[in-house]
């Protein structure tokens, strides 16, 4: 089946317009930062401007005598506030070590950005106007910027923790000990690679926002915040703060963008929460683009170590893995967790015995915390396989692809059990492979390639490919269990069927761009045979959808989206009660199709479920015991991640007296199992993919010696622009998932993960006639220039 | 200061701060939160707005500045309850996610077919260099402006 199959009278599979967009198109949508609230107090936080140091005195008076200032705290005084310290939900190892966080600091400061003292005023200009007034001494520390130098503890961040390694988790699994070993003992060919995975800066273009808004005689509080997770924050503000959990409501408004850095429980949100509690009135705060880039959490930060041991023929015998995670200066949410989200696919789609050796170390720096980027840990493992994969093809004289093509893990193979234990689901990486190399015209390519790239021609042609596995759908509660992270993996739905047969569907997830409302109504509509127009979907506050765990991880689809299909199914199993009742049969002897129920053999015998809908409202008619009204709540724990793959390629050109990349053409075959809406899929793809390649070619979190982050605005750090980067061409194959009844996988992260390895491996490809063998990102003019250099030199 | 401004047809007379940016006017002063801020150095175009008929990034412009100025928003698009063909356009070609970018990016793309009506992909492209987008990797973008163009 390809996705142009589309089954006659479905929804499902349709290129359903957005409902979202008219408000998002016409500026009536509203942003957290767009929403009055009256009365509102301003917070600003000074943030340090040293990477690590002491605070001896902070002077708050003149700040506070400034016209408008209503409060000036500092981490000293708002340390009762705090039930506790500011929240990690995933302590990886028992002996995990983590410093005290809180949203202000104390005693030290750990990062350049780190909030150290809390202004309140009348508006949002006093308060920023008062944090040049608040002075500060400090008495300077030496900071932490290397993570190799970190793993010395020449100097140590957190001097109670006595060391920088937070942990180091293992995954060793040999068939019989020392196997792995013997495997690199035996090898024909064996490659080591150090990779680099280079700090990055989400930036999501709107910047976080929050206002809390409490009910003093009530003492309830509402919190607004522009997050992707308001069910966890809510537990977590919760617990920080300890207000009963009953009293707490989150409502994300229209969110603009995540990207995982909205996965979070930040110091902002607590402070805006416990401020409004201590002063009686709504706080807000919005942060500015540059408070942004160092104070909300940065991606990746990796250093890999990856050695692949193969047989004469190429085919993989054994993976070791060895990296080093960049915390930065805290443990944020799931900071520690990132690297794990990895750690059972640096041996990618290929079919390799039970001779793995992954091991992590978790290291504190004094720089901005890392946590989830888009892809988080997956685009990092499957980097480093992907381009370890091209050195040993380079290495043993043969093609990349041919290379891959003997390593694949074949279809029929599927379910396959990987030597982690885990289940792929379904997959078939050769087809995708080969529909990719031929809308690359891969072979072509090849034979220009000959030509082109001769002694004396400045302008070099490369090409390259990445296969992928994506692990998403986060995930499996048993499985989370067995990672020590502290909550489960399901999502909730709820669908409740409207006295006129108009339909609610209430769902955990919490959409801020993905198109929940549209594809959510469409798997509705698909099984209830109620037009999609007539259904809402409703989410993203915790007193409407109180059970959720939100989106991250493309989980959204393949948990949630299912979630809202098996909540339809209860409805439906109940309505054929009702059915059955008033058309006086058994309910065995009803087909439900279309919206209607019908008499197996006379379908003269029919009730629709509209008319069912109503009679149950009215209950004047019911099969005795049964409660009036047809609502369902269904929570679904997938018993298995989803399992998307495919096959990107890049053909570039790199101009060798510039070292200026120009990208001819990029293509992508994603298989996503069956797809709900094809518009949205695509859309998922093409903004992955430009974010996989902007680190490849344009983006770095780059700090000086003394911590200082020098990228830290939109005009120094290199988000493309539309003229930087090019048009795709994406394709699908369409593998069902056979673990849930949708068939589905999830989409959200595919692109990104494919793209960074692709680039760079085109790069190295168009460059390695010159001698050149490996290139750190982001592949720059400079960075270019300097690998030709370098490898001319070295010839 | 005192400015009055023309803002989607309706006329304004403000006493503003002479430091009030434009985008802050519109935002706090009349309330039109659709002109979004996505950064403090005026590389995101978020806040993108027409003045006099040209696009320009409202943060670039002080309210005083402004003066005696008509000013278009994205809430001034629509008329009579239909969609702008531009904002028509981004929705057929699926052009926005989160959305966020969107209202500048919309009024990026009016102004860039009012100076040239008949862009090649290449100028659609650069064109748009001063809007940056996170979700769309701007392929859908470009798609929806050359539609528009062509309609």
């Amino acid at each position: 089946m390809t996705m142009t199959e589309v089954r006659p009278n479905t929804v499902i599979g349709t290129r359903l317009l957005r409902r979202e967009d008219p408000a998002l198109l016409t500026g009536e949508a509203k942003f957290t930062n767009d929403l009055s609230i009256p009365g509102a107090l301003h917070l600003a936080v000074l943030r340090s401007p040293h990477a690590h140091a002491k605070i001896k005195l902070i002077n708050t008076k003149a700040a506070a005598a400034l016209p408008g200032v209503v409060a000036v705290y500092t981490g000293a005084d708002l340390k009762s506030m705090w039930a506790g310290p500011m929240p990690c939900a995933w302590p990886v190892t028992a002996d995990m070590k983590s410093p005290q966080h809180f949203p202000l600091a104390i005693e030290t400061v750990n990062y350049v950005g780190d909030g150290v003292a809390a202004i309140l005023a009348t508006t949002e200009t006093a308060s920023r106007d008062a944090l040049d007034l608040i002075d500060v001494e400090y008495e300077v520390l030496k900071p932490v910027v290397d993570l190799e130098e970190a793993m010395t503890d020449n100097v140590i961040v957190h001097d109670e923790l006595g060391t920088n390694k937070s942990y180091t988790w293992n995954l060793k699994i040999e068939a019989t000990e020392g196997c792995v070993d013997e495997a690199f003992a035996k090898a024909a060919f064996t490659v080591s690679e150090r990779y680099v995975q280079q700090r990055l800066l989400p930036m999501a273009m709107e910047t976080r926002a929050v206002a809390a808004v409490p009910q003093p005689f009530g003492g309830d509080i509402t919190i607004y915040s522009s997050t992707q997770i308001p069910h966890i924050l809510k537990v977590m503000t919760a617990l920080t703060i300890g207000i009963p959990e009953h009293q707490v409501r989150v409502i994300a408004p229209s969110v603009g963008g995540g990207f995982g850095s909205k996965l979070n429980v930040y110091a902002e949100e607590l402070l805006c929460v416990g401020l409004a509690r201590k002063h009686n009135v709504p706080v807000r705060w919005v942060e500015e683009r540059s408070e942004n880039a160092q104070a909300t959490i940065h991606g990746r930060g990796q250093v890999q170590y990856i050695e692949l041991a193969a047989d004469k023929n190429g085919k993989l015998t054994a993976v070791r893995v060895r990296i080093i995670g960049d915390m930065g200066a805290y443990l944020q949410l799931v900071t520690p967790g990132i690297p794990l989200l990895g750690a059972f696919l640096y041996a990618g789609v290929y079919d390799i015995p039970h001779a793995y050796d992954f091991s992590c170390t978790g290291v504190f720096t004094t720089l901005t915390p890392t946590d989830a980027y888009r892809g988080a840990g997956r685009p990092e493992a499957t980097y480093a396989i992907e381009t370890a994969m091209d050195a040993l093809a380079r290495k043993m004289g043969i093609d990349p692809f041919d290379l891959r093509k003997r390593n694949f893990i074949q279809k029929e193979q599927f379910p396959y059990t990987a030597f982690s234990g885990l289940t792929y689901d379904s997959g078939n990486h050769l087809a995708a492979a080969e529909k990719a190399a031929g809308m690359a015209d891969y072979a072509a390519v090849r034979s220009r390639q000959a030509k082109q790239n001769v002694p004396g021609s400045t302008k070099r042609l490369g090409i390259g490919m990445t296969s992928y596995f994506e692990m998403c759908g986060l995930a499996p509660s048993r499985v989370l269990a067995s990672l020590n992270y502290s909550a489960g993996g399901w999502e909730a739905a709820t669908v409740r069927i409207l006295p006129t047969a108009k339909v609610q569907v209430v769902t955990g997830t919490s959409p801020h761009g993905q198109g929940h409302e549209t594809s959510w109504a469409m798997i509705a509509s698909e099984k209830l045979g109620i037009p999609a127009a007539d259904i809402d979907v409703l989410h993203s506050d915790t007193a409407i959808s109180p059970l959720g765990l939100d989106t991250y991880g493309s989980r959204s689809l393949p948990v949630g989206g299912v979630a809202v299909a098996g909540a339809c199914d209860k409805v439906i199993d109940k309505a054929k009660l009702i059915a059955a009742h008033q058309l006086e049969c058994s309910a065995e002897d009803l087909e439900f199709a279309g919206g209607v129920f019908s008499v197996k053999g006379s379908p003269d015998r029919n009730m629709p479920l509209a008319a069912i809908a109503f009679q149950a409202f009215t209950a004047h008619n019911l099969p005795d015991g049964l409660e009036p009204n047809l609502e369902a709540q269904y929570t679904y724990d997938p018993p298995n991640f989803s399992w998307p793959f495919g096959t990107h390629i890049c053909v570039l050109e790199v101009d060798i007296e510039t070292g200026q990349v120009e990208i001819l053409k990029y293509v992508a075959v994603d298989d996503c199992g069956v797809q709900i809406n094809p518009l949205i899929v695509e859309g998922q793809v093409h903004g992955g993919i430009i974010q996989g390649l902007a680190q490849a070619l344009f983006e770095e979190a780059i700090y000086d010696e003394d911590g200082n982050l020098k990228t830290s605005t939109l005009a120094e750090y290199l988000v493309p622009a539309a003229s930087d980067v090019p048009p795709l061409t994406t394709d699908f194959t369409v593998t069902p998932s056979p673990t849930n009844q949708l068939g589905v996988k999830g989409i959200g992260e595919a692109g990104t993960i494919g793209a960074a390895s692709t680039v760079m491996n085109a790069v190295v490809d168009a460059l390695s006639g010159l001698g050149v063998t490996h290139l750190d990102m982001p592949a720059s003019p400079h960075h270019v220039w300097l690998a030709i250099k370098a490898a001319s030199s070295a010839s | 200061m005192k400015i009055s401004i023309t803002v989607n047809g309706t006329s304004h007379e403000d006493e503003v701060e002479p430091r009030t940016l434009l985008v802050h006017y519109l935002r706090e002063h009349l309330q039109l939160t659709g002109t979004n801020i996505g950064c403090d150095t005026s590389s995101c175009g978020a806040c993108t707005v027409h003045l006099n008929g040209e696009s320009v990034k409202s943060c670039t412009v002080l309210a005083v500045q402004a003066d005696g100025t008509k000013i278009v928003t994205i809430e001034g698009l629509s008329k009579d309850g239909e969609m702008h063909p531009m904002q028509q356009a981004f929705m057929e070609n699926h052009g926005l996610q989160c959305g966020y970018c969107t209202p500048g990016m919309v009024m990026a793309a009016i102004g860039l077919l009012n100076e040239n009506p008949n862009p090649t992909e290449s100028d659609v492209r650069l064109g748009l260099e001063g809007n940056l987008c996170r979700c769309t990797g701007y392929h859908n973008i470009v798609k929806s402006i050359l539609a528009a163009a062509n309609k």
